[in-house]
């Protein structure tokens, strides 16, 4: 698998004129996972949807590239086929597409015309990714998320990670609404393409909790829309055993949401 | 102002016509009633839209149509409508209002289906056409239109199926209008007697991207005690036509009548569909879609009139509009006195995809009755931004995101075709607007 760098450099994002990111720097190698943690508005998500070129996100300064190339030039679509994948928090419901019509779309916008993947071949590899996920094979045909139960959409999105098999991925709350179980599926999709791909991530999470599944090497605590606190899988334990509140105090902050 | 100009067609004409045909003396009688009253009634009003300037009286009135020898072999223009792998056992083709090729399984006839055209009809089941032709559904008095209908029904179909018989198969007609000035005044009746059932589906075709010309059809379908009728159809005029259609079905006690209908015409259209729900428990479900994208104005009415007791009445529009298209959606629930207990629910859904069309969708309910429920919907919007930017950040295009969102949303009629070729071309016409 080639290798990725995607790398984020003094990154600022507004939505309606409201500043949200005030100087994000981070890079993500393949093979690496980061794991952005923070309390609520905070910014995690703004940082995923930026990346990914979400139309209500305004890039004021710094820059996103992917192998040097300028990601925030492209169109979603074109980041999306350099490498760039995004498990959204909030999949939209799209009616009369089946989720089958649409993985196979997605599959062959990155391939030539002429040379789109085989029904047979296609099959086979959404069966063996759905009994991985442990999906009920119905889930195929059924409209793209729309109906779907939490739990569902947010596996709907780890099926589309296992077969995109992007270089870099994005997770954004991939673990909110999963009980225990479904997280433990989930988490070992997220593995298994990452041992099969050398896939770089960026896993955005509220708790702790994912990350006892999904091994971060690196940990960044965001707050007031930075990065304001970085280190290793030991970090998130400590959160997950002290919370927040030491941070704060650590840095001298009140109020760590971007409202600050 | 009307700029409707006299009819090019006399009484003298009216009865030569007729007797070409060799029809029986009540329907010369029925023609030469609607000639009368073309001068006096008025154009049909469908609400929003005017339709006083349309083309209704510049057309040929006759064109001779060849016969096609096998389904194997048929023209061009048809080949997306047959499957060669799977050719349909009962299907008329209409060539310029002539019988171009006719074939019903024997086991049908044999069980007393009749399935023919209409001047076949008129000669070998005369009292059976009358019962239902122009009676109980359209009366020829309705406006200007249903006169003009009456006096000049060049073609059509008629379908009887006896009691207690279900049909498996579906019955498949295409209307093509080779010649690019012929109207036509097409006639279908369907009757599926006590406790029968059928499915239909029929086609329009025309090819008359200059040529100005008119297609008024009047379609009636009955459905006696619990009998079901699964009607579906594509119609696609080329934008010279201009086009009228009522459909109209009648269902009695515990009778169901559904349709699923393209609506695909590139000219100027008036399109108008109702279900009365006369017998008790009798149910509808009507279903329409449209995809417009030259300059033309389209008017679509879906109405259920709910007179028995414990009827339902299911509608569901879909458009997509392009380009300069305008066009109104009415859904109209009418309820009377004494249809205690109906439900009438109505959705329209509209999507715009281009700041110059003209998209509006009219939800009515007219109750006359207490004990009811009834419920509409209605949306006129443009493609979620979200949807785009979900499907895009996978890496499909905007112009492939755009197109599947669309097909997804005429998805729900589309699927409900009852003839996979016949879905199959109505996706493909809904591909060409799209491209």
């Amino acid at each position: 698998m080639a290798d990725y760098t995607l790398e984020i450099k003094d990154l600022h994002v507004s939505i309606e004129d409201k500043e949200i990111l005030k100087g994000v720097t981070l890079t993500i190698n393949s093979g690496e996972f980061h794991a952005v943690m923070g309390p609520n508005g905070t910014g995690k998500s703004t940082l995923a949807a930026a990346i990914m070129g979400h139309p209500k996100y305004e890039i004021t300064s710094g820059s996103v590239t992917l192998n040097g190339e300028d990601l925030l030039e492209m169109e979603v679509d074109e980041r999306a086929r350099a490498g760039v994948f995004l498990g959204m928090q909030y999949p939209s419901e799209i009616s009369g597409v089946t989720t089958s019509d649409f993985l196979r779309s997605s599959i062959n916008a990155r391939r030539e015309e002429g040379n789109e993947i085989s029904l047979m071949k296609f099959i086979k590899e959404m069966d063996g990714a759905l009994d991985d996920l442990e999906i009920d094979k119905n889930m195929a045909q059924r409209y793209l998320n729309e109906g779907f139960s939490g739990g569902e959409k947010k596996r709907n999105e780890i099926l589309q990670l296992m077969m995109l098999q992007p270089g870099i991925a994005i997770l954004d709350e991939i673990d909110s609404g999963l009980d225990i179980d479904a997280l433990k599926v989930v988490a070992d999709g997220v593995n298994k393409v990452r041992e099969e791909t050398g896939l770089g991530c960026l896993i955005i999470t509220h708790y702790q909790r994912l990350l006892n599944y999904i091994k971060p090497d690196h940990v960044h605590i965001i707050m007031q829309g930075k990065i304001v606190k970085s280190g290793g899988a030991e970090l998130a334990q400590r959160l997950e055993a002290e919370g927040y509140e030491w941070i704060k105090e650590e840095l001298g902050i009140e109020d760590e949401t971007v409202n600050a | 102002m009307t700029t409707v100009t006299k009819l090019p067609f006399d009484k003298e004409y009216v009865e030569q016509f007729s007797q070409k045909h060799n029809e029986p003396a009540w329907m010369q009688k029925l023609r030469l009633e609607g000639l009368d009253l073309v001068e006096s009634l008025d154009l049909p009003k469908p609400d929003k839209t005017n339709i006083n300037r349309w083309n209704f009286t510049n057309f040929e009135h006759t064109a001779e149509g060849e016969t096609i020898d096998s389904l194997e072999n048929v023209p061009a223009q048809l080949d997306d409508f047959i499957d060669e792998d799977n050719l349909p056992e009962n299907i008329i083709i209409l060539r310029n209002q002539a019988v171009a090729y006719h074939t019903v399984q024997e086991e049908l006839t044999a069980k007393g289906v009749i399935f023919t055209d209409i001047f076949t009809a008129l000669q070998e089941h005369s009292e059976l056409v009358e019962k239902y032709y122009m009676t109980d559904a359209v009366q020829v008095d309705e406006h200007k239109l249903t006169a003009l209908h009456a006096a000049l029904m060049n073609g059509g179909v008629f379908v009887y199926v006896p009691k207690d018989v279900k049909l498996e198969e579906p019955l498949q007609t295409l209307f093509w209008q080779e010649d690019k000035k012929a109207a036509l005044f097409n006639h279908v009746i369907v009757v599926a007697e006590e406790n029968s059932s059928v499915t239909y589906v029929e086609n329009y075709i025309s090819d008359n991207d200059e040529d100005a010309t008119v297609a008024n059809i009047i379609t009636e379908v009955f459905a006696a005690d619990n009998a079901y009728v699964s009607f579906g159809a594509v119609d696609h005029f080329a934008a010279g036509t201009t086009t009228f259609v009522n459909r109209r079905g009648v269902a009695g006690k515990g009778a169901k009548v559904d349709w699923a209908l393209g609506q695909m015409n590139e000219g100027h259209t008036v399109s108008e569909n109702e279900t009365h729900l006369v017998g008790d428990g009798s149910t509808t479900n009507m279903r329409t879609v449209t995809a417009a994208s030259g300059k033309q104005t389209q008017n679509f009415t879906n109405k259920t009139v709910h007179i028995g007791l414990d009827t339902d009445g299911q509608i569901s529009q879909r458009g997509v509009l392009f380009n300069k298209t305008s066009a109104i959606y009415n859904a109209i629930g009418k309820i009377e006195d004494g249809a205690t207990r109906a439900n009438a629910e109505q959705e329209s859904r509209l999507l715009m995809l281009s700041g110059n069309a003209r998209g509006d969708a009219n939800p009515i309910l007219l109750i006359d009755e207490d004990d009811v429920t009834a419920g509409h919907a209605a949306s006129v919007g443009r493609i979620d931004d979200m949807q785009m930017y979900y499907l895009q950040s996978r890496g499909i295009s905007q112009a492939e995101a755009e197109r599947l969102i669309i097909h997804g949303f005429l998805a729900p009629v589309v699927n409900e075709l009852p003839i996979e070729t016949v879905k199959n071309q109505l996706s493909q016409l809904i591909e060409g607007k799209i491209n």
